[in-house]
């Protein structure tokens, strides 16, 4: 692999860049794999790099029923943040942002990691006492996260409107620096090239058919659009799409598919420092490197595969963004989009062994799994090399529906009176 | 302030207007009827901005809205609107607009620097570098490409202009107003259907207002225009809506549109909105979008005075201006020739044709030959000269596979065509798949999916009569899905602009050094020819990888220019046909669309709606704080003469328990529930009891999820043997309704129930403290008030101040506590009345945060702040409330699940601090030692804080592992100026024998 | 915004009068003190999430108020049919070839 850095991109300005090497090669599956993972998403991307890196795993196959990072990975709005509420959850999300601080580096592919800050606005009593538990819980953890006054919220953001004769006044706001955005492409990208390198095959437009389990139950490999490939383990890193490939392997999941939209404005020239999220009116804000502004809205209340949602969801979110930020009635959409996301009762992930042995499945990220991308691929890695639940993954079993040992992250934001 | 370009007559514009404008400062003049563009290029401004990423000097590519040059700020009442399009924007008298991306001016830009390096800036050159060193991403490498991105300044202040919104049906939605979509709606409309025809312009007519080369019926394009306008207008089922763009086409042929109202008005009257946003459900659609010119891919394409060649027939023909005055014609197709002839016709000079194609048609060949015009064939443009407008064309001539140079030809424009995309946007967005056409070498819409059909140039049929001719059918076709008739509209007949041949995609061969030249491909986001190319070398096979990672098809016109030559870039790099790589896909809008129209009346308190208590302007007028919960606005707490919070909650504390206090507490949500089973549905929607609960009795309930967990409570009385008053919380009030329908209904149907939401029919008072009964019982009649005919937890029906009322006695304070319910058009009237009752016994109006207090110093939970979701009722000491003998209610099953059961849960426990002056935090955590280590798992957290009037002290509530079982130790709550040291008590604090509310 | 039939109604309307309740047909346990924690699990959490025609519940909840059931296909978004609550679950493989897949 061709080391990236300035001194290679000056040193190839001078053969007119034609002598770059591919970033990933189109291999074709061999018949037989030690491990295979379903989706090259950043997810199940990362899940193979780090199989071979921190696991010496070489006899990998990422399968991909269309492009490589082509679905949630390539269709959220960025943000990167771990001040949740749960220790559990916290611990998953903290090792995350510490794998985002390096990951460029470690991978040799700018992702673009800015740590411009998330700033999670107040907007009730209610929502006053739920961060203030979450900034004492994170301080404990470990976790930085601090309080701020809405002053001092304005200070962070000078366009937010911090008028008291909004509708829901902003009243003060959870600050985690070290949270921001990342190029999402690029991660998904860096993860297949560095992956790539270290001999995994990813096979892309090679939608997976049906899991084929041996005579004892075990996974014996999967059915393909391009013929069978045997695996001695399959992790599935599928988001929307779980519930359909486990359903081949016999297993219902506590899933519930949604389209969850995202959409971007003209790009102007800085108008937004750090990425501001507020749940209480459901309004998602930051500004890419290139000048658009990228926000985010709710999900449909229904199932959906169809990557489209409704406009008034879409508009819910923009009345959010122009009362919180009133000079931005006057910017225009550039461009909305829908993606699948797959939404687990208590709004936690699984990362988890199944109940067929060799099976392994890391999903149900909901609205929020791309800042999980390193922590999760890197933790699911090593579920699947060892065959038992990394310990940061642990609470994230399947067996906690069953227990009740439920990690309640939208119950804990639960607002009642 | 004369026009230099602007012809002698003809075209639509209105020369008794003259328009004054200004353009970066500069003042110019134009008239009604231009757009910015045409204004422009009277006045032989072509150079209007920079490009995004070199800086590159840029002209008006087009003359449409796919323009992806020319985009504008429009300065108004002291703000800028951003980036738009030159070609777009209507002139008016004032108009004020400054160029883009440019530093210090148009004219020089020191971001042009960008353009000298640009070998060091290949599509993807970010993810190589700025890696090192690993702190300089966020402080230095990214503000300085974020200060170079972007186009145009933001809009800085709030924005006071209004927006509507207005939902409309109609049988059919005809989308353009091209020939095509006219006779469609023609047709429709001659059927009896009610149309609504759009067009993103300001003027009807799409093409034919450019056509001079043709007559329909007779007459000239432009009249017939005038002539059907005329017939739709008169037609009452008709709706025209010009400057309206159908931008996002969803599920079930809905349709939304974007109208612009007052941007094009000098004086806008100040009662219209700027846009509005039409929501349309049609049964049938029939989109006649159109189809727009590709440009040439060739070296330095982008220079301005380059300009597809249709365009410059507009701004002929419609705007009476000439692009320049000696014009090179490159093309590859029949259409572009057309524009050299009627340039020529003005007395432009046609410093050639110059047709890739050997063979161009004989007729137009002797067409130009009589009009002087040299014909080169089987020629390229290989590059172009001139800094700020092109002044020069280098000319190559196919050879084989090869291309050798044929000279250079002076020109100060360039009309180039590389032939016609259908316009599919909103087909794609229908979710249709397009197909591809081999003999138009293009996509084209192929079935519908939804209720639609295209119809004309979208589909790919040109030529004046055809589209006609499609249009009529379309719009019959659509009238009889949508009503089941078709009328027969006498259908025009076209002759001349006949559909051309010709055209070509992808990246014309040129014999210039490969290394050195930029040919773009898309012109906004600065992609070349070499960045497609690099992209697939690097392995990125996939459209949308390739479209990613050089950002071609990513600006603002979303690829409508570029998608087609990068595409056929592409396909050659992977030596695969273009119909294996596939087209990305079309999102909504598609055109950028004003968030503001989105938002609407969206803001301040029509952002969401304000629910007011009857005491609300009363309690306002006290100066009251309120408090947001759910859409509820409550009365906080009342300071007076100058109190802070703290001191007027203390003061409504100690005054609630020495004599008394009034509260709404009208936003609690109130559910009837009646019928002979009314008991039975309680019994199995509450943890509780309920059969034996008599009649002129309440009760307080708990009630869970099926999982097991608390979702809400609130005192239910039973008024009659069939019937229930239950309330709940005030943010729990929809939901828990929405719960108790989904039960019944669904699981048990065969219940002789009926549940009604009475929470907006009750207004309720609260009379809380020892002086509670005296206060009430002169308003009082039909209800012995008396301790032992109407103790604790009574309710009953009477009067109160003569009106109806359901009066509960009962007590979220400790205190004696009645709460008054009377329908709620007289609960302003009560109010009034107790408020005055209660200030003669020096009682005390109190808010939430007192209310909040008084029921920590008694042990109440507040569902919300004691309990997140994860709480079981055993967890906050209430295995009380629940019904033992019960076979079943909504979450005992869950209650019995191994982790609901197991050791270690999190209890309910009061805290008190050490210094009886500390108040915790709400929130805060709990530990055992005094400086955990980071890491430490918390043993709780504070659900609750206050400094407590009537213990004298602060008290807390808190969820602590195992807590119940450290009752009297001591615990820490670490705070970052270090820990405050707690002692473990009983969740109560005040009266805990009751005597007080049993009084 | 989809358009919605309410069986009750007789009508269609926008989805803005409606509330989705998720998957139809996944009964309460009639003795809930009978089933296993699995079976309880599978009871309040395991779903179909079907890629493809889905049976599932609706509320009219800004109009009569009643519960109902319709198969929608979830690739398209298409409602196949609605029926009202009680009414037996038709097969969703017949509706699987109107849907085209």
């Amino acid at each position: 692999m061709k080391h990236y850095s300035f001194l290679e991109l000056a040193k190839n300005a001078f053969s007119a860049h034609q002598n770059w090497g591919r970033q990933w090669r189109a291999p074709e599956p061999k018949a037989e794999y030690d491990i295979v993972i379903v989706g090259a998403g950043g997810h199940g991307l990362g899940t193979a790099y780090y199989l071979a890196k921190e696991h010496g795993l070489r006899n990998i196959a990422v399968l991909e029923k269309g492009w490589l990072g082509g679905g949630n990975t390539g269709r959220n709005t960025t943000i990167i943040r771990s001040n949740y509420l749960w220790e559990e959850s916290a611990a998953l999300y903290n090792h995350s942002v510490k794998l985002w601080d390096g990951l460029s580096q470690d991978l040799n592919y700018n992702v673009m990691y800015s740590a411009r800050g998330v700033m999670m606005l107040a907007h009730t009593v209610h929502d006053i006492q739920v961060f203030k538990r979450h900034v004492h819980a994170n301080r404990l953890a470990g976790v930085q996260n601090e309080w701020l006054t809405p002053e001092e919220a304005k200070e962070y953001c000078p366009p937010l409107n911090i008028s008291k004769n909004i509708r829901y006044p902003v009243v003060g706001a959870a600050l985690q620096r070290v949270g921001g955005t990342a190029r999402h492409d690029a991660v998904a990208w860096g993860y297949a090239r560095a992956a790539d390198d270290l001999g995994v095959d990813i096979i892309q437009n090679c939608a997976v058919t049906g899991i084929r389990r041996a005579a004892d139950g075990s996974v014996e490999g999967v059915d393909t659009a391009k013929g069978f490939i045997k695996a001695k383990k399959v992790g599935v890193v599928a988001a929307g799409h779980t519930s359909v490939l486990m359903e081949m392997a016999g297993i219902r999941m506590p899933l519930e598919s949604n389209p969850l939209q995202a959409l971007v404005s003209e790009p102007v020239k800085p108008a937004f420092p750090c990425v501001v999220m507020s749940n209480t009116i459901h309004a998602y804000i930051s500004q890419s490197d290139k000048g658009e502004l990228v926000i985010g809205a709710g999900t449909d209340q229904f199932v959906s595969y169809s990557q489209t949602g409704g406009i008034h969801i879409t508009n819910h979110t923009i009345d959010a963004i122009c009362e919180l930020f009133p000079m931005f009635r006057r910017m225009r959409m550039l461009r909305n989009w829908g993606g699948i996301v797959d939404v687990t009762p208590d709004r936690s992930p699984i990362i988890a062994k199944t109940p067929v042995p060799g099976l392994f499945v890391n999903c149900g990220w909901g609205t929020g799994g791309f800042k999980a991308t390193p922590g999760s691929a890197h933790v699911f890695a090593h579920t699947i090399a060892k065959d038992e639940p990394h310990p940061i993954a642990a609470p994230f079993s399947l067996e906690r529906f069953r227990t009740g040992r439920l990690i309640d992250e939208a119950a804990a934001a639960a607002v009642a009176h | 302030m004369s026009q230099p370009f602007r012809i002698e007559k003809g075209g639509r514009i209105d020369r008794a207007a003259s328009l004054s404008f200004t353009f970066d400062g500069e003042r110019l003049s134009g008239h009604a009827g231009d757009t910015l563009a045409s204004a422009l290029l009277a006045n032989g401004i072509h150079l209007v901005g920079r490009s995004f990423k070199y800086h590159r000097p840029r002209g008006i590519l087009t003359a449409g809205s796919e323009e992806p040059n020319a985009l504008v700020g429009i300065c108004r009442k002291g703000d800028q609107t951003p980036n738009l399009r030159a070609t777009q924007v209507e002139v008016y008298e004032g108009l004020e607009t400054v160029s883009q991306n440019r530093f210090p001016s148009r004219g020089f830009d020191v971001g042009a620097v960008n353009d000298l390096l640009s070998p060091l800036f290949p599509a993807g050159f970010y993810y190589k570098t700025f890696m090192w060193p690993k702190a300089f991403w966020d402080r230095v490498y990214e503000p300085v490409i974020r200060a170079a991105a972007g186009l145009g300044n933001p809009p800085k202040n709030p924005d006071h202009d209004t927006y509507g919104n207005l939902y409309a049906h109609c049988d059919v939605l005809v989308i353009g107003s091209g020939p095509a979509g006219l006779a469609a709606a023609l047709a429709a409309a001659d059927s009896g259907a009610r149309v609504i025809l759009c067009d993103e312009q300001a003027e009807f007519g799409g093409s034919l207002l450019t056509e001079t080369a043709a007559t329909i019926d007779g007459t000239a394009p432009a009249q017939w225009v005038a002539d059907t306008l005329e017939k739709l207008s008169a037609n009452g089922n008709v709706t025209l809506l010009p400057r309206t763009t159908a931008f996002g086409y969803f599920a079930q042929n809905f349709v939304a549109l974007a109208q612009r109202i007052t941007d094009h008005v000098s004086e806008p009257d100040p009662r219209l909105p700027r846009e509005r946003l039409w929501q349309v459900r049609a049964r049938e659609v029939v989109i006649a979008a159109g189809a727009i010119e590709r440009p040439m891919v060739f070296p330095e394409n982008d220079r301005p005075g380059i300009m597809l060649a249709e365009a410059g027939r507009t701004y002929l023909n419609r705007y009476g201006v000439k692009v320049g005055h000696n014009v090179l014609v490159a093309t590859a197709c029949d259409t572009a020739w057309q524009a050299a002839f009627d340039l020529a016709d003005h007395g432009v000079t046609i410093a050639a044709i110059a047709d890739v194609r050997e063979n161009p048609p004989e007729a137009l060949q002797s067409i130009a030959k009589a009009r002087g015009i040299r014909v080169e064939k089987g020629c390229v443009v290989t590059g172009t000269t001139g800094r700020k407008r092109i002044s020069a064309a280098l000319l190559g001539r196919l050879r084989g596979n090869g291309v050798a140079a044929a000279g250079e030809v002076a020109c100060d424009a360039l009309l180039m065509s590389g032939g016609w995309t259908p316009t599919v946007s909103l087909y794609s967005q229908s979710r249709g798949k397009v197909v591809w056409n081999e003999s138009l070498g293009t996509f084209v819409p192929g079935q519908s999916v939804q209720n639609e059909r295209s119809a004309g140039a979208c589909l790919g049929i040109y030529g004046l009569n055809a589209a006609l001719e499609d249009g009529y059918a379309a719009g019959e076709n659509a009238a009889k899905a949508a009503i089941g008739r078709s009328g027969t509209v006498s259908r025009a007949q076209a002759h001349g602009a006949d559909a051309g041949e010709g055209g070509i995609l992808g990246a014309l061969p040129h014999d210039r050094d490969p290394s050195k030249v930029k040919a773009f491909v898309d012109y906004q986001n600065d992609v070349t020819a070499k960045d497609v190319k690099l992209a697939v070398r690097e392995g990125m096979h996939s459209i949308e990888h390739i479209k990613r990672y050089t950002t071609t098809g990513m600006a603002t016109d979303q690829g409508r220019l570029s998608n087609l030559n990068a595409l056929d870039i592409a396909s050659k790099a992977l030596d695969k046909p273009v119909t294996d790589v596939g087209l990305t896909t079309f999102r909504q809008p598609y055109t950028p669309t004003t968030f503001g129209i989105f938002a609407n009346i969206s803001r301040g308190d029509f952002f969401d709606p304000v629910r007011k208590t009857p005491s609300h302007d009363f309690v306002a007028g006290q100066d009251a704080a309120f408090e947001d919960v759910g859409q509820w606005k409550r009365a906080w707490y009342l300071p007076k003469d100058g109190e802070d919070m703290h001191q007027a909650v203390a003061r409504e504390c100690e005054t609630v328990r020495k004599s008394a206090g009034l509260f709404d507490a009208s936003t609690l949500g109130k559910i009837e529930v009646v019928g002979p089973d009314a008991a039975e549905f309680l019994e199995r929607m509450y943890t509780n009891p309920w059969k034996k609960l008599a009649p002129g009795r309440c009760r307080y309930g708990l009630l869970l999820n099926d999982a097991g967990f608390i979702i809400d409570d609130g005192v239910v009385g039973r008024l009659a043997e069939d019937r229930f008053h239950v309330t709940t919380t005030t943010g729990g009030a929809a939901h828990v309704f929405a719960t108790m329908e989904d039960y019944l209904q669904t699981e048990w149907p065969d219940l002789d129930v009926w549940i009604t939401s009475i929470t907006e029919q009750y207004a309720v008072c609260a009379v809380q403290g020892p002086k509670a009964r005296d206060i009430i019982a002169p308003f009082v009649e039909g209800i012995d008030l008396s301790a032992d005919a109407f103790p604790h937890m009574s309710v009953g029906s009477g009067t109160f101040c003569g009106v109806p009322c359901r009066l509960f006695r009962i007590s979220f304070t400790g205190e004696l506590g009645f709460e008054v319910n009377v329908p709620r058009r007289h609960g302003k009237m009560v109010w009034d009345k107790l408020a005055k009752a209660v200030a003669e016994q020096e009682g005390v109006i109190y808010g939430t945060e007192t209310m909040h207090v008084l029921r920590a110093d008694k042990g109440y939970i507040i569902v919300g702040q004691e309990t997140d979701g994860t709480v079981t009722p055993d967890d906050v000491g209430m295995n009380w409330a629940i019904g033992k003998n019960k076979a079943d209610f909504v979450g005992k099953r869950g209650l019995a699940r191994p982790d609901l059961v197991a050791g270690g849960r999190k209890q309910l426990v009061g805290l008190l601090t050490k210094d009886p002056k500390v108040v915790l935090e709400e929130g805060a955590q709990v530990t055992k030692l005094a400086n955990p280590p980071a890491g430490t798992p918390a043993e709780g957290h504070v659900t609750s804080a206050y400094h407590s009037p009537a213990m004298g002290r602060s008290i807390a509530l808190a969820l602590v592992k195992d807590g119940r079982r450290l009752t009297g130790e001591t615990l820490n709550i670490p705070m970052p100026n270090g820990a405050i040291p707690v002692e473990v008590v009983e969740p109560f604090f005040y009266d805990k024998e009751g005597a007080r509310l049993n009084g | 915004m989809l358009l919605i039939q309410c069986p009750y109604c007789g009508v269609e309307r926008p989805e803005l009068e409606f509330s989705c309740r998720g998957e139809a047909h996944i009964a309460r346990p009639a003795d809930p003190s009978a089933t296993t924690d699995e079976q309880w699990a599978e009871y309040l959490y395991l779903r179909t999430n079907p890629k493809g025609v889905i049976a599932e519940r609706w509320r009219h909840i800004h109009g009569c108020g009643r519960f109902f059931n319709a198969l929608r296909d979830t690739v398209s978004d298409k409602f196949l049919m609605v029926y009202k609550a009680g009414e037996p679950k038709p097969d969703p493989a017949q509706f699987s070839k109107e849907a085209g897949r």
